[in-house]
């Protein structure tokens, strides 16, 4: 399947909401036009015959190293905590807990 | 002082002829004094940096000192600093203060060096002018009205205009070699895996890699061996022997084959750039070099590879930014996915989340294998090249950049025309090969020109000492931005 | 007419290692939350990934006891989406290349309601893979707000996948059970399902025989096997309803509410999942060589299949009592150790011993067999005595609670509470030779033909000799005397 260069506004807002960028009309249809001309740019990769090839995904073809089963880190909470962020001027932290606004399952 | 080198900085820490205190001292002032119009750094913070001198100046009275003890470094804001601001050029994490400390910033307090602050850099180092940044653009030292490049367009800014002994850089698709070429100074890339990213803030995880910006390459290779190792916390680092970078500096080049790739001397390449890079070619060939013509026939699609590739690494690793545990969170939202995506539409800027809907499109379902796959397939052609390639040569020279420092604003609304600036430096990220950038000479305008020598991998003391064999019989590495 | 179901489970095993799969964070349950979210846990800025060697192991063991192909190399992907006890805003899992290939379990089913006789089958295991767990969220009183805890992020998971090969609730929970005795057996897994160690999803359709696969719909996260059949039992009538009202499934994931004993759709959409798979460019491919594999096989007990079978063919126990002493290893290993003792010409005895007697003291104390506060040496000190007719085995039923509650050895116990039994001949003739003599009406009547009065002659007998007369030697002695 060769997918066409040319995006709709549909793509770009299924892409802004996996995405969670929130975008108004006005930012869609931007995107939407820049995005396209990266797309020609890129759409030159279609002409290279790559049967046969491997993907490469790493540099190096280097195998996972292992690492020991042993706990190393200890509790730093706190100091992890004090960086959370705020909203509407208090940090958004309860009994240990990062709070978010409530999730519905 | 400013001019001199990090070894005879080193000499005169040891011999006592000045204290890091008065060295660091002498740098905050003149970030002090000329920051203001290069916005080189995002962050300095005096107190923290002559801590760490004093610190080094009880290293250096008590002989614990090291060759890095006492000189004062600026570190790219891409890097965890235990304490400090970390900002990674983003209103996202305009206010992260790190609470640990990256691989590399650790290697640099080791070793007693100073850390004289974060430099300004393209968002999340996406970028190619340091026009991305959030906190400003940076001003190329040689002429205020252009850019230094991007993305560590902070660091190669604040050691062009001597407002640091050495600097810390990454590179993804060039951002170190294509700043320092804009800024007339050196920067090395080193092979993927040889500098430990722990801590370093991702952008495309398979071809981000850390390396030094200073002056010289002897600076260079000074600071590698204090960046270069293994590091357990980082699955892709690599276990190898440790080296000295410094120890081939001195060889004579006699034999030394330069492969000239026929596709980086080809249309859209400037002229005055070419010229430059011809007459540097000449003078190796005096220095005993010799040269051959080689071919990197996939390297022209390395632009589409890499604006493949790199957004999908990206728009994975920028998720984490969801303001729930760091970060920038919007003031106001409704609900949950109110949150994400305000938080992330206002705490990320215009390239960054262009980048994130290139990568989320290529990576959706019915596009992986046209997109992603044949980019990764692509990939290991363009690294396929280089392996031919190196078989004719040793080294691999060429422009680093195919203009000078362009005007500010100058391609700020055409992504297209930005991303090719990085035409070649890129594919040396995708095979995952070191590549540097020195100084060669000046181009139009007097802006100053590099020349990228890429090497085979781990090949980085072999490439080292051509680029110091150059500097010794030229003095580009040396001259200075007039007028500051 | 007919239905069919076809069920297939999805069933998430935490592995029992000390750290996180990537991260040296503890992994301990019930600890204060966010007190074991290290760094990766909140996928700080910069962190990455390191492999357990433990979790690999236990998944290679896990391989092998099912008969699976282990992947010589497998990869790590990101699955990616938004969720707010998912810091990183990617899983990280294994998608086209696990770690586990096709394998099998063979389950002994028990049909729940009562029709039918208990029969074997063999599921077939699609694949299993490596994968971190995510965090929880809370849904507490946190002012309309949910609370996150990282502690469980990151917790090594292996999630096998079966074939829709089951076809009742009761094959899914025989299933379930089997693949929960054997994670426990080879020791990977501590499976308490309380806590969430042993979490299965089902996988749900109906169709008339004969008629291609039906929608199906996913019951996730069911934590205990009674909760498992009555889901089960509830979908199915309900697709069943549905379908013969002329209703259509969809796709959908569904919870099961324990107190209404019903399912219900989550409300989160399905279809708005692109997860976006790629593999993990923090993460190399995991290569498992031979030496890895024999390593990990030379840690694999014998497995529950195996022994069953040895017991069944060596031992001549029947497949009823040879599941029961392989329900668990520590069930199984105790038998042996009994066996041990008292040598394999025992094993029925011991077997009648262990899954009657002291399973059902276990059970009235609610203590496991680890917990067991008869040894097996103890236990077999006993059953010596029942085999050389020392004790009886009414009289060894009150030497077992003695050892339970009081500890101590069974030939201490009987000897101080008189229960060794009379098994001398002339001793037993003697009192026999007394009864006859003093019951010569009796002896008449059964003489005579009436059988039944044998009874009332064992039962003077037992009587004379205070119960301690071996019982089989007295009921020989009596049918030759009473013959006359």
């Amino acid at each position: 399947m060769s997918p066409t260069i040319f995006l709709a506004n549909a793509d770009v807002r299924k892409v802004a909401i996996l995405a969670r960028l929130s975008m108004d009309e006005a930012g869609i249809e931007a995107a939407r036009s820049q995005l396209s001309g990266i797309f020609t740019l890129i759409e030159e990769m279609q002409a290279v015959d790559t049967r046969g090839i491997a993907p490469m995904s790493h540099a190096q073809d280097v195998s996972q190293r292992l690492r020991a089963d042993t706990v190393t880190e200890t509790n730093q909470r706190e100091l992890f905590q004090s960086i959370a962020p705020k909203y509407q001027g208090s940090p958004q932290i309860e009994a240990g807990l990062y709070l978010v606004p409530q999730v519905i399952e | 002082m400013f001019n001199s080198s990090l070894q005879q900085l080193g000499s005169a820490l040891r011999a006592g002829q000045i204290s890091s205190v008065e060295l660091t001292q002498l740098y905050l002032d003149r970030i002090a004094a000329l920051n203001p119009a290069l916005n080189a750094y995002i962050t300095t913070d005096a107190g923290t940096s002559l801590a760490q001198a004093r610190a080094a100046d009880t290293m250096l009275a008590n002989g614990t000192a090291q060759a890095l003890t006492g000189i004062p470094i600026a570190q790219k804001d891409i890097f965890c600093a235990k304490g400090w601001r970390t900002t990674c050029g983003s209103k996202m994490l305009e206010n992260f203060v790190s609470p640990y400390d990256a691989h590399v910033i650790g290697q640099f307090n080791n070793a007693g060096a100073v850390n004289l602050g974060k430099t300004n850099m393209d968002e999340f180092a996406m970028g190619s002018s340091n026009e991305t940044s959030y906190f400003g653009t940076v001003k190329n030292p040689w002429d205020q009205s252009r850019v230094p490049g991007g993305s560590s367009g902070g660091a190669a800014a604040a050691v062009a205009a001597r407002l640091c002994a050495a600097a810390t850089g990454t590179d993804t698709g060039g951002s170190i070699r294509q700043p320092a070429a804009l800024c007339g100074i050196s920067g090395l890339k080193p092979t993927y895996g040889v500098v430990s990213r722990y801590g370093m803030i991702a952008f495309a995880s398979s071809l981000d890699q850390a390396g030094p910006m200073a002056r010289s390459a002897e600076d260079l290779a000074m600071l590698l061996n204090a960046m270069a190792g293994f590091d357990e916390r980082d699955s892709t680092s690599l276990q190898r022997d440790k080296e000295d970078y410094a120890r081939d500096l001195s060889k004579p080049l006699d034999g030394l084959r330069i492969g000239l790739p026929k596709e980086f001397f080809a249309e859209g390449l400037g002229n005055d750039v070419a010229q430059t890079v011809e007459a540097a070619i000449a003078e190796y060939k005096k220095l005993g070099a010799s040269v051959v013509e080689i071919s990197l026939p996939n390297s022209k699609l390395s632009v589409p590879v890499y604006y493949v590739l790199a957004p999908a690494e990206a728009s994975s690793n920028l998720s984490r930014f969801d303001g729930v545990r760091y970060g920038y969170r919007a003031p106001e939202y409704t609900d949950l996915a109110d949150m994400y995506e305000k938080s992330r539409a206002q705490g990320f800027g215009a390239e960054v989340k262009r980048r994130i809907m290139i990568g989320t499109y290529v990576l959706s379902h019915g596009y992986y294998d046209a997109y992603y796959l044949q980019a990764q397939k692509i990939r290991r052609l363009i690294a396929q090249d280089f392996t031919e390639a190196f078989k004719q040569c040793d080294v691999i020279m060429g422009p680093t950049a195919p203009s000078t420092a362009f005007k500010l604003g100058e391609k700020g609304d055409d992504p297209v025309q930005m991303y090719l600036s990085d035409i070649y430096t890129i594919a040396v990220n995708l095979a995952g090969l070191p590549g540097m950038s020195i100084p060669c000479g000046f181009g139009a305008n007097d802006m100053p020109v590099g020349l990228q020598i890429i090497g085979n991998y781990f090949d980085e003391a072999r490439m080292l000492n051509a680029a110091h064999q150059y500097q010794l019989a030229t003095d580009w590495h040396s001259r200075a931005p007039q007028g500051l | 007419m007919t239905w069919e179901i076809v069920i297939g489970l999805e069933v998430h095993t935490q592995l029992s290692t000390s750290s996180k799969i990537f991260s040296g964070a503890a992994t301990a349950y019930g600890a204060e939350p966010n007190t074991q979210a290290d760094a990766v846990s909140i996928a700080l800025p910069g962190v990455l990934p390191v492999l357990n060697k433990g979790a690999v192991e236990r998944a290679i063991k896990f391989g092998l006891a099912i008969g699976a192909h282990i992947a010589p190399r497998s990869v790590f992907a990101r699955k990616n989406y938004f969720y707010p006890d998912l810091p990183k805003g990617y899983q990280i899992s294994q998608f086209d290349l696990p770690v586990v290939g096709q394998g099998a379990l063979t389950i002994q089913v028990e049909p729940l309601s009562g029709s039918g006789k208990p029969y074997e089958k063999t599921v077939r295991i699609t694949r299993a893979h490596l994968e971190e767990d995510a965090g929880k969220s809370i849904h507490g009183d946190f002012h309309g707000m949910t609370g996150i805890d990282l502690n469980r992020a990151g917790t090594p998971l292996l999630e096998i996948v079966s074939e829709p090969d089951m076809c009742s609730a009761a094959e899914a929970v025989a299933y379930a059970k089997a693949l929960h005795s054997l994670v426990r057996w080879i020791g990977i897994c501590d499976g308490n399902m309380q806590e969430g160690s042993f979490r299965c999803d089902v996988n749900v359709s109906v169709r008339r025989p004969g008629a291609p696969l039906g929608t199906r719909r996913e019951i996730k996260n069911l934590n205990s096997f009674k909760f498992m059949q009555q889901a089960i039992d509830f979908e199915v009538q309900w697709q069943i309803d549905t379908l013969e009202n002329g209703g259509k499934i969809q796709q959908a994931t569904i919870l099961f509410n324990p107190d209404t004993g019903e399912t219900r759709a989550m409300r989160s959409k399905e279809d708005a999942h692109d997860y976006r798979y790629f593999p993990d460019p923090d993460l190399l491919p995991l290569d498992i060589t031979p030496a890895i594999l024999e390593q990990v096989r030379a840690t694999l007990p014998e497995l529950p299949q195996v022994r069953r079978e040895r017991y069944i063919g060596d031992y001549a126990l029947t497949a009823y009592d040879a599941n029961n002493l392989t329900a668990s290893r520590e069930m199984a290993d105790f038998f042996d150790s009994c066996l041990n003792e008292i040598g394999t010409p025992n094993a029925k005895l011991c077997s009648n011993w262990l899954t009657g007697e002291v399973t059902a003291q276990l059970n009235r104390d609610g203590l496991d067999i680890t917990q067991c506060p008869v040894t097996p040496q103890q236990l077999s000190g006993m059953l010596a005595r029942i085999v050389d007719n020392t004790i009886s085995n009414s009289g060894a039923k009150e030497v077992f609670r003695t050892l339970w509650a009081e500890g101590g050895k069974a030939d201490a116990i009987i000897e101080a509470k008189g229960l060794k039994q009379v098994s001398d001949s002339g001793a037993i003739e003697a009192l026999v030779d007394e009864i006859i003599a003093a019951n010569a009406d009796k002896v008449a009547e059964y003489r005579s033909g009436k059988d039944k009065l044998f009874g009332f002659f064992v039962g003077l007998a037992m009587k004379a000799s205070k119960g301690k007369a071996n019982p089989a030697q007295l009921n020989e002695i009596l049918l030759q005397k009473l013959a006359g």
